[in-house]
């Protein structure tokens, strides 16, 4: 099939940037949406102009480093998708497809669809952990924890720092990422202890780098590829709430 | 040269403890006086850099992508051993020592997979405490499963996505360690060089992959933990990014490379679909144990749908050669198995490059909901690649490249030839021998990050003044000056191909001819073709753009020229190991039943190579392998 492509052209954070079109002549519905960039950046790199830049690494949709808007929905829109396992049997010949990179006030771009996520890193690191040394710890099964409460926390461990979440919140909000983090550590015994310095620590980095409050728009469930279910932003905001109240 | 991996002596089941009671310590006011350099943050540089940030070290980390979260090991899916004996089913650390040492076809070295099994408890240990999500029963205990080549369930999973739980784990510990401040994160940088000053690792030169700066950093010890490099097969299931280039590069500089031709092919991918094929998708192992695979008898029904072949026209080859391990049987065999098939036309699907792995008696056994439960994740994963629903019909399955037994040469202590160089994780070539169990690699890494290098580390620490030589040494400069001139060269050539496509020209040479089955014949046809494409890639190469931005063709570049320098010391080993085992076969040397076979007598031994330059042939060392706890037997499946 044939498409059509506006990409986002941008040459670092203080460019303005722009949409360039391109023609995807020859697209296969067996291949995935990063192989038909990749098609799309033989045919430049061979006409020794500046290929498309774009994040990605495992293709398999788990390392949440790849990161695109396409046609106006973080990672394309198809149910539970990252950008890397969208296949093009999702669009028809003739489909004019955009595509643009995570736009959000905390990821500033780095080149074309590319951008600095770093921020999600800070929030991790002012309390996404448990304090555990190592060494010194328990036996596994020391602590019995029942299935269920396993099984929240698995679903919540299920995100992939992808950033998907921040990009379709009209806030610019991070509270999926972090309420997922804070109630993954929260329901079980070992990370409980800290819960509450945890979801303090967590929400205040989260503030000073440039993420916004949720305001229930739930886009970030929508475009989230884990399906991660916004209850988990509920969760936050009553870990929050306990904390204060302490 | 005779190597000696300065493994203890003395009863293996004291081995470690023994050593690590005499190891020298780090006073632990003196600690913070270290700096260590740790490249990579997967699950063995990740556990490194954490632990040793925890000690009071001061820990430098460093990865390519933009987080250390997203190291390749995320990817892992199936499981990860320990021999907690949880299910009371005879499991022990001797068994899983055996199951290791067999499992690796008798070609790793005894002492470090004893240590191996015996610290596999406390990782499962260390993973609850962290936070990770493991499976757990309905009385509230972890749950196990079984994985191929082990008779014994001894797998811990968290879903289809063990590695990523366990990596997060590991992240989280380090991400506590930046915000205490004895780990500093390096993101998006790629180690392009390793500085060696008089014969020891003082540092490493790396390129901003933002903004192309060079940087030296200078350390007293470095750690290389920095995965596999069967990307010089082009399509794997390892990520795009991964490469050869941070151990090449110490080869390079004189630490040796151990048995580079132990490479795995994993027997459940997903096959090929066409010539766009970037990367290849593994399907967890794990699906073999409820899956059954099978080729149609007839070389006329592979063009049927699979429900059109009878029941009595299915070869299920698996069960049919091994009885005893029947789909269980560990990769290399059941690869090679899918392999023979094909080759003799039966195989099914585009190209008849596949084989079928069906789940119609277990869903009628246990129902749909419970192969859902157990694999759900990995059916929808199937279905987004291939459009076509696993439920309904059987999947298609190949072998691909997946994982690096081979890697740099390490003593007991995970310390190179080069002194003040560590290798961790899969970048080493240490416990796997020639063929690795499945679920035991996140386990090796994270052994060696947790509970490994913080004491062998100390005992070298300890023999050296910290800051003794830094980044104002010249070597430092002229390690940059090389990194840089060679950059210079990549983007001047302006020839007419793209650094894709001649990896996948490299990586077409090596998956015929250095694949799954190899012979002196191919072998040598490869050591022809790889030195010329690789002095066409140097002629006639078009890397875009320039080294001041963000410059993927020029990343893709410069791993690439490293893949073309290892490719060929992978192909020599292969050509002087005259002998199949594990992953690697000689056509040349099988049973009159197609098994592969050993020769012991010539070949018991680790081959460490020493580079001599590009194009020359490089040095082979050698260090003999010992068995004194475990007879050394032919592996038998059957
Ligand atoms: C699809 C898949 C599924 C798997 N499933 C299982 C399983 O179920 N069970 C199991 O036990 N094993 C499994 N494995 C194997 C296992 O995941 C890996 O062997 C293991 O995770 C490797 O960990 P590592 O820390 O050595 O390397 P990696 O996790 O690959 O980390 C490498 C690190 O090094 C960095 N790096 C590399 N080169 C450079 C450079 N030049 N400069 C700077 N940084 C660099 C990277 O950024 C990264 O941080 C699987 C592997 C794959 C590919
Ligand atoms: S919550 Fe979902 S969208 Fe947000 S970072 Fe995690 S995986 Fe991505
Ligand atoms: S490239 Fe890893 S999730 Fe898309």
């Amino acid at each position: 099939m044939k498409l059509k492509l506006h990409v986002w052209r941008q040459n670092g954070p203080n460019d303005k940037g722009r949409l360039e079109t391109f023609d995807a002549p020859d697209v296969s519905p067996d291949q995935s949406f990063l192989e038909m960039l990749d098609d799309i950046n033989l045919v430049l790199a061979k006409a020794g102009k500046d290929v498309i830049a774009f994040d990605h690494d495992c293709r398999e949709g788990i390392c949440g480093m790849c990161s695109q808007v396409i046609n106006g929905v973080p990672h394309g829109g198809q149910e539970r998708t990252t950008v890397c396992q969208l296949h093009m049997r999702q669009f028809k010949d003739g489909d004019e497809v955009f595509i643009e990179p995570w736009k959000a006030r905390a990821f500033p771009v780095i080149k074309d669809l590319v951008v600095d996520r770093g921020g999600l890193e800070k929030i991790m690191q002012a309390g996404g952990y448990t304090s555990c040394h190592t060494g010194g710890v328990a036996d596994g099964n020391a602590l019995p924890i029942g299935n269920p409460v396993a099984e929240y926390s698995m679903d919540a461990a299920e995100c992939i720092g992808c950033g998907a979440c921040v990009a379709s919140c009209p806030n610019s909000s991070a509270m999926l990422f972090t309420g997922a983090k804070v109630a993954q550590l929260a329901v079980l015994p070992q990370g409980k202890v800290e819960a509450h310095t945890r979801v303090m620590a967590m929400t205040e980095a989260a503030t000073e780098h440039g993420f916004g409050n949720c305001t229930n728009h739930y886009e970030c469930q929508a475009s989230c590829p884990k399906g991660l279910d916004v209850k988990f932003i509920g969760k936050l905001n009553r870990e929050f709430m306990k904390a204060l109240c302490k | 040269m005779i190597l000696d991996g300065k493994c203890p002596t003395g009863p293996i089941e004291t081995s470690w403890d023994r050593h690590r009671f005499e190891s020298k310590l780090v006073n632990p006011s003196n600690k913070r006086k270290y700096k260590v350099l740790c490249v990579g943050t997967g699950l063995a540089g990740g556990a490194a850099a954490a632990s040793l940030g925890e000690l009071g070290y001061q820990v430098h980390a460093f990865c390519y992508q933009d987080s250390a979260r997203r190291a390749h090991s995320i990817a892992a899916q199936g499981g990860i051993n320990a021999a907690k004996n949880y299910p009371n089913d005879g499991d022990s650390i001797y068994r899983l020592f055996y199951d290791t040492i067999k499992g690796g076809d008798f070609r790793a070295r005894e002492a470090d997979v004893w240590r191996l099994s015996q610290v596999s408890n406390n990782i499962i240990d260390q993973c609850v405490a962290q936070g990770v999500p493991f499976a757990r029963d309905y009385a509230g205990y972890l749950d196990n499963r079984s994985f191929g080549g082990a008779q014994v369930s001894r797998t811990f999973f968290a879903r289809g996505q063990t590695g990523q739980q366990l990596l997060l784990g590991a992240y989280s510990a380090l991400s506590r360690q930046v915000k205490a401040g004895t780990v500093t994160l390096h993101e998006r940088r790629e180690m392009l060089d390793l500085v060696v000053v008089d014969g020891v690792s003082r540092g490493i030169t790396c390129r901003n992959m933002v903004t192309g700066e060079i940087e030296s950093h200078w350390g007293d010890a470095v750690i290389l933990a920095t995965g596999g490099y069967v990307n010089v097969f082009y399509l794997s299931t390892n990520a795009m990014g991964c490469s050869v280039t941070a151990a090449w590069k110490a080869a390079r500089k004189g630490a040796y490379m151990a048995n580079p031709c132990y490479t795995q092919i994993h027997p459940t991918c997903i096959p090929q679909s066409g010539e766009h094929q970037s990367k290849l998708t593994l399907m967890s192992e794990s699906l073999r144990n409820d899956g059954r695979c099978w080729v149609p008898k007839k070389v006329e029904d592979c063009e049927k749908p699979a429900g059109d072949v009878a029941e009595d026209d299915r070869d299920y080859y698996l069960e049919r050669k091994y009885p005893s391990f029947g789909n269980l049987a560990p990769r290399d065999i059941a690869s090679r198995a899918a392999k023979e098939q094909c080759d003799d036309e039966r195989g099914v699907g585009p190209g008849k490059r596949g084989v079928f792995l069906d789940f119609a008696d277990s869903i009628k056994r246990l129902g749909e909901d419970t192969i859902r439960g157990r694999y759900g994740n990995l059916f929808e994963m199937y279905e987004k690649i291939t459009d076509e629903n696993g439920y309904k019909q059987p999947m298609r399955i190949y072998p691909a490249p997946h994982y690096a037994m081979g890697g740099l040469w390490v003593d007991y202590n995970c310390m190179s030839n080069v002194p003040g160089l560590f290798v961790l994780g899969e970048a080493n070539f240490s416990v796997h021998g020639a063929n690795r169990l499945g679920a035991s690699a996140l386990m090796q890494g994270l052994a060696d990050g947790y509970f490994v290098i913080p004491y062998t580390i100390a005992g070298y620490l300890a023999t050296v003044k910290p800051g003794e030589v830094k980044d104002d040494h010249a070597e430092f400069k002229k390690s940059a000056d090389e990194v840089k001139s060679n950059i210079d060269k990549l983007l001047s050539i302006n020839g007419t191909k793209t650094p894709s496509e001649y990896h996948r020209e490299l990586g077409k040479v090596m998956w015929e001819d250095v694949g799954m089955a190899r012979s002196k014949e191919s072998l040598e046809h490869a050591l022809k073709r790889i030195p010329e494409i690789r002095e066409e890639f140097w002629k006639n190469v078009k890397v875009v753009g320039t080294n001041e931005q963000f410059n993927q063709e020029l990343e893709n570049a410069c791993r690439l020229a490293d893949f073309f320098e290892f490719a060929e010391i992978l192909t020599r080993d292969a050509l002087n190991r005259e002998e199949s085992c594990g992953g690697h076969f000689r056509t040349e040397h099988q049973t009159d039943d197609g098994e592969a076979m050993r020769n012991d007598e010539d070949f018991c031994y680790v081959a460490a190579w020493e580079f001599k330059g590009v194009g020359v042939e490089p040095e082979l060392h050698k260090e003999p392998l010992k068995f004194e706890n475990i007879k050394l037997a032919v592996r038998s499946y059957k």
